[in-house]
């Protein structure tokens, strides 16, 4: 097995042709055969960076970009040997399964033999030996990600790149997919970097998750560092729900004061109600099963649900202190 | 209801004038010319008899122009097919504001009178060479005029395929411009380029107005011959010639059609 690539990226930005930038310089590091989820909202950069990464777009004057220690900056898509698997998957409708499986390896210029046999492993690696003969337009949306996942990997390419690559599934045949793609990558060893907007597919996926916000990179971590520690209040809203109260805490209880504080909404305790804090009155119960949601309101009309343990016997009207066992920024 | 009812009986009424509009001024004159094209004597009627002798005549008198207009129409739509389809492909990656101009200044000889752009050409190259007496002249002429009915329909299946996404693809995989022009590309926007290689054959065979001006008497094409049938034939011959004109066009219209409902 061949020791997998470090991508390496410096002051790597994009401006368009019309002045807007699209990335702000970003220093990234993805270490060989880990992969990273790049994980933002639509039009955050998270798409033109990996476009700059495969080479589909040039990065501006000053940026770099390693393979190892190869600048691959100036090098054309097609002389970089990354696979990438494309959001609607770009396979060639002209094209059967297997040819289209076999594209990259006769652009290589395979002998027929070693195209057959690459073909029929990367099929049985993606379960669709079957259906090799198929037609593109036969297939259903999840054979397709198949075929684009074997495509890619077919040309053993030094990186893999995968754009929003469960999200044109429906929810059901995603969930499936997200737990086969997860564990292939993992037996893969290939650096790969995924692109994604949901927070699940980034935490199940991704070593570790890069979040972007307007072209920049707000935090770079492992899921649970996100999760617990956001540095800033984008990324704590966009891992999971961030409540939001502008109070003050005198030893972790709520207080009346001008601060912007987050907090997960299981990440509370309610006390029976102090003088001299900022009292909450539940305003509404939802018992969901598992757990108890309640819909609190502050005196000064501020109002956010928490989320407690389903034997919480906590009753509407009821007035309560709070206590925020991990305030976040907010 | 009879609001509904007189609403019926007026489409019905429309219908049926469209009918016979169509029928009186499309059908029924092509199907005189056939006739008087087959009659001994059109003064006389059909009750004169039916022959080929006119057809004959025309063979006789034009199969060398026929042929050259075939011959024309094909050069023409090799030149097509080597520019046009390229730079359908630049056009569909490029969507800049010089990319627009070109497209615009693209469908000019269209819109500008044949005769127009035949005289533009004349004066500006007719003295260049043998350029004048030989038929590249008009294939020129022709290649200018049907050229951006290529770009346009290959264009469009190049849109409609999201063939730039596909070339994207191609390009991770290793390969090159060509390669990825002559396996992805042509391929998928075949649809669209034969529908452009059938209307440029069909435009070249029919074109006149440029044509008119840019023959010689050695490069007389089919539809400038009609004109010299009309003017000194008499008039079985000139229908006669048309009718060789018609079995000529129709394989390719109807070649159109196949295609245009193949492709929907």
């Amino acid at each position: 097995m061949k020791h997998p690539v470090t991508i390496t990226l410096e002051q790597c930005a994009k401006t368009w042709p019309d002045g807007s930038r699209a990335l702000h310089p970003v220093d990234l590091r993805i270490e060989g055969g880990r992969t990273l989820a790049l994980l933002g909202p639509s039009g955050c950069g998270k798409t033109t960076l990996l476009r700059l990464i495969c080479g589909l777009e040039a990065a501006d004057a000053g940026s770099r970009i390693l393979f190892d220690d190869e600048d691959v900056s100036t090098q054309p898509p097609e002389a970089r040997g990354v696979g990438v698997v494309f959001q609607n998957y770009a396979l060639f409708p002209n094209m059967t399964v297997a040819q289209n499986v076999a594209y990259g390896l006769r652009i290589r210029k395979m002998s027929k033999a070693g195209q057959a046999e690459r073909v029929g492993y990367m099929l049985s690696l993606v379960r669709m030996e079957a259906l090799a003969d198929r037609r593109i337009a036969q297939l259903s949306g999840g054979q397709r990600q198949r075929v684009a996942l074997a495509r890619a990997l077919a040309i053993e390419p030094r990186v893999l790149l995968l754009d929003e690559p469960l999200t044109a599934l429906d929810a059901k045949l995603r969930e499936h997919l997200r737990v086969e793609l997860a564990q292939m990558l993992r037996t893969l060893n290939i650096t790969t970097v995924i692109v994604t907007h949901d927070q699940d597919e980034a935490m199940m996926l991704g070593d570790r998750i890069a979040v972007m916000s307007a072209g920049r990179l707000e935090q770079v971590g492992d899921a649970e560092t996100l999760y617990r520690q956001p540095a800033t209040p984008f990324v704590g809203e966009f891992l999971g729900t961030l409540c939001k109260v502008r109070a003050r805490l005198e030893q972790g209880v709520v207080t009346g004061g001008d601060e912007l504080i987050g907090f997960r909404p299981h990440e509370v305790e309610l006390l029976p109600a102090l003088p001299s804090t900022l009292q909450a009155r539940v305003a509404a119960r939802f018992f969901l099963g598992a757990t108890l949601r309640l819909q609190l309101e502050l005196d000064d009309g501020q109002a956010f649900p928490v989320i407690l343990p389903a034997d919480s016997g906590h009753r509407v009207g009821e007035s309560v202190s709070l206590r925020l066992t991990r305030p976040l920024p907010g | 209801m009879p609001a509904r009812a007189a609403a019926g009986k007026l489409e019905f009424r429309l219908g049926l004038a469209a009918t016979l509009a169509v029928a009186a001024f499309l059908i029924g004159p092509v199907v005189l010319s056939i006739l008087a094209g087959l009659t001994r004597n059109y003064f006389v009627g059909l009750s004169s008899g039916l022959t080929l002798r006119w057809v004959a005549q025309v063979w006789d008198l034009y199969a060398v122009t026929i042929w050259r207009s075939l011959g024309i129409a094909v050069a023409t739509l090799a030149v097509c097919l080597l520019v046009g389809v390229p730079a359908a492909w630049a056009l569909t990656l490029k969507r800049g504001r010089v990319a627009r101009a070109f497209e615009e200044l693209l469908t000019l000889p269209v819109a500008v009178p044949g005769l127009a752009t035949a005289l533009a050409l004349i004066v500006s190259w007719g003295t260049v060479g043998d350029l004048r007496s030989s038929v590249a002249f008009i294939v020129i002429g022709h290649v200018l005029f049907t050229l951006p009915f290529m770009v346009r329909a290959a264009a469009a299946s190049m849109a409609m395929g999201g063939l730039a996404v596909l070339d994207e693809a191609a390009a991770t995989l290793g390969a090159s411009r060509l390669h990825r022009f002559l396996h992805i590309v042509v391929p998928n926007a075949a649809p669209g380029i034969l529908t452009g290689a059938l209307t440029v054959l069909t435009l070249s065979v029919g074109e006149f107005n440029l044509t008119w001006l840019l023959h010689t008497p050695l490069t007389q094409t089919l539809p400038v011959g009609l004109a010299d049938s009309y003017a000194s034939m008499r008039l079985e011959v000139a229908s006669a010639y048309t009718l060789v004109f018609l079995l000529m066009l129709l394989p390719l219209l109807l070649g159109l059609q196949w295609l245009a409902r193949r492709s929907s």
